[in-house]
């Protein structure tokens, strides 16, 4: 395995001035990824674990420190496609089907027509979305529209995959089961994914390194390693061990409040 | 179908309302004839006279449905006299200063979405030309044009154009920024340069403004055209017929004329409703 970093951030921080004075989104950001890793960041709202999401997407500028990914830097990542990104909102236009929605960044590349129909195939497949292919997204419930918003994500084979809270705003059935398909998916096609979430359980069982931080100043306050085996079926979350893992971030997060 | 009834409903009243107006306003002239010649006017005669004097204030419903059917149906379209020659004299400059108007209106939105300096200058004075009344600033367009040697058609569809493209700029620049941070992230995500954003996210994201103002801008073509008319020596189209009627006192043709407008806005404005639906539907953006 290729041990240099797919994402490395050194004294990463990233000041937003606002009328109320600065505010410290991120503060002297410490953080190796290795590939393949499965990594999540949680913490309270404010905590900076999107900003540092946005950053790595070079959808914000650092005011200090700095960040590599895929060994470059993050405005050169993204201008070679290196990542996929999932919003919170699945954010699919409205005016194109799911396959034309897939195909979007697709057309942007300037794929060829012929390898833009294999390669929305192929991701609706991943996602168990193939019958949806000609459906407009008012047409599908609001788990499968965030589906389909990962396939858009996977369809130009970037090997990171950037995900804010993309399971947020669903019911906690669907989560479950969109969890056990994204842990499918990763094992599938050996991603890196960065995942924000504010679930305990749901970092606890998607991860390989779980990314404690806490907010005032955004800061990083616990990196736990997973000691969960790959095979991660749903029932697992009763076992002692998972409750150990989720017992730590717990304690992560408080120990980070009691700082504020 | 469920609209039908209110529809007619509302006519039907406009046409009461209409019908009750003409007699009041026309009695007056009613009485001061019988007068002179020393009749008593009983009710019905009064009321039948006020419906079908020559010269009314206000010319009832069915006088002005006569003059119409007569300078359309019963006139060749070649008569100065045919309303439909003038209609159309009408429509061919609304529908060229439409099209100028939009596309310009279009232009000076993209401009305005995507060029900082546009964006902080074009819009004052896009308001300001719409401050100017338009029948002040119509014969100095004609004239101006007139002595460069631009007559005829141009010079009334750009009075046209000058009112539908204000409704226009102000749509589109709302519509083309109607995309949500999100979406525009998503775009950075993918590296798309500013034409992808404009063709694949913003230019279908403001289909839903465009026809809206559309609709507006045809109507105040209309307007335009009308007043494009009559400055130019009242000679064709339905300004023509206005003026015309108002300097020899012929309400009943002014009617006819304004009622002969309406219809036309009515229709275009219809026809853009049409298109909208059937480009909506096709974008799977009305349901």
């Amino acid at each position: 395995m290729n041990t240099t970093p797919v994402i490395s951030a050194t004294d990463l921080s990233l000041t937003f001035q606002t009328e109320d004075g600065p505010v410290h989104a991120l503060n002297e950001i410490n953080l190796n990824i290795k590939r393949g890793e499965f990594v999540s960041f949680i913490g309270p709202s404010g905590c900076g674990k999107t900003t540092f999401l946005r950053v790595m997407a070079d959808l914000e500028a650092p005011t200090g420190g700095n960040i590599l990914v895929n060994g470059m830097s993050a405005a050169e990542a993204r201008k070679t496609r290196a990542y996929g990104y999932v919003f919170q909102a699945a954010g699919l236009y409205p005016w194109r089907t799911i396959s034309g929605n897939i195909r979007l960044p697709l057309e942007i590349m300037g794929a060829s027509k012929k390898d833009q129909s294999d390669r929305v195939k192929r991701v609706l497949e991943l996602v168990d979305l193939i019958d949806f292919e000609k459906k407009y997204p008012w047409q599908l419930s609001g788990g499968m529209q965030q589906r389909a918003s990962i396939a858009r994500a996977l369809a130009f084979d970037a090997d990171i995959l950037l995900m804010d809270e993309p399971f947020g705003a669903l019911d906690e059935i669907v989560r479950d089961h969109l969890n056990e398909q994204l842990l499918d998916l990763w094992k599938r096609t050996n991603k890196t994914i960065c995942f924000v979430t504010h679930s305990i359980p749901e970092a606890v069982y998607l991860s390989t390194k779980i990314v404690v931080m806490s907010p005032r100043p955004g800061r990083i306050t616990d990196v736990i390693e997973s000691t969960l085996s790959d095979e991660r079926p749903l029932e697992i979350r009763d076992s002692k061990e998972f409750i150990s893992i989720a017992q730590r971030v717990r304690e992560g997060l408080r120990e980070g409040h009691g700082h504020a | 179908m469920r609209s039908v009834i209110p529809v007619l409903t509302i006519i039907f009243i406009l046409i009461v309302v209409w019908y009750g107006s003409a007699v009041a306003l026309n009695s007056a002239w009613a009485y001061d004839k019988a007068k002179r010649a020393n009749i008593e006017l009983s009710l019905q005669d009064m009321v039948a006279d006020t419906w079908s004097q020559e010269k009314p204030k206000l010319p009832a419903p069915h006088q002005v449905g006569a003059e119409i059917w007569k300078t359309t149906v019963l006139k060749k379209i070649t008569s100065k006299r045919s309303l439909v020659h003038h209609g159309l004299i009408t429509l061919s400059s609304t529908l060229l200063g439409f099209m100028i108007g939009t596309t310009l209106g279009i232009l000076l939105a993209v401009g305005i979405v995507h060029n900082r300096a546009m964006n902080m200058s074009v819009m004052p004075w896009a308001i300001a030309s719409q401050t100017i009344p338009i029948l002040a600033i119509a014969p100095m367009i004609i004239v101006v044009l007139n002595a460069v040697g631009i007559s005829g058609l141009l010079p009334k569809a750009f009075i046209s154009a000058y009112l539908s493209f204000f409704p226009v700029v102000v749509s589109m620049v709302k519509g083309l920024r109607s995309p949500d941070q999100m979406q525009i992230d998503l775009m950075h995500t993918y590296n798309a340069g500013k034409s992808a954003i404009f063709w694949k996210l913003r230019a279908p994201s403001s289909m839903p403004y465009f026809f809206v103002s559309l609709k507006i801008a045809m109507a105040a073509s209309l307007v335009g055209a009308i007043v494009g008319e009559l400055p130019t020596g009242a000679v064709a189209g339905l300004g023509a017929r206005l003026l015309a009627g108002s300097y020899y006192g012929q309400t009943i043709q002014i009617w006819s004329a304004l009622i002969s407008a309406a219809t036309l806005a009515a229709i275009l404005v219809y026809l853009i409703g049409v298109m909208q639906k059937i480009v909506l539907d096709k974008m799977g953006l009305q349901r």
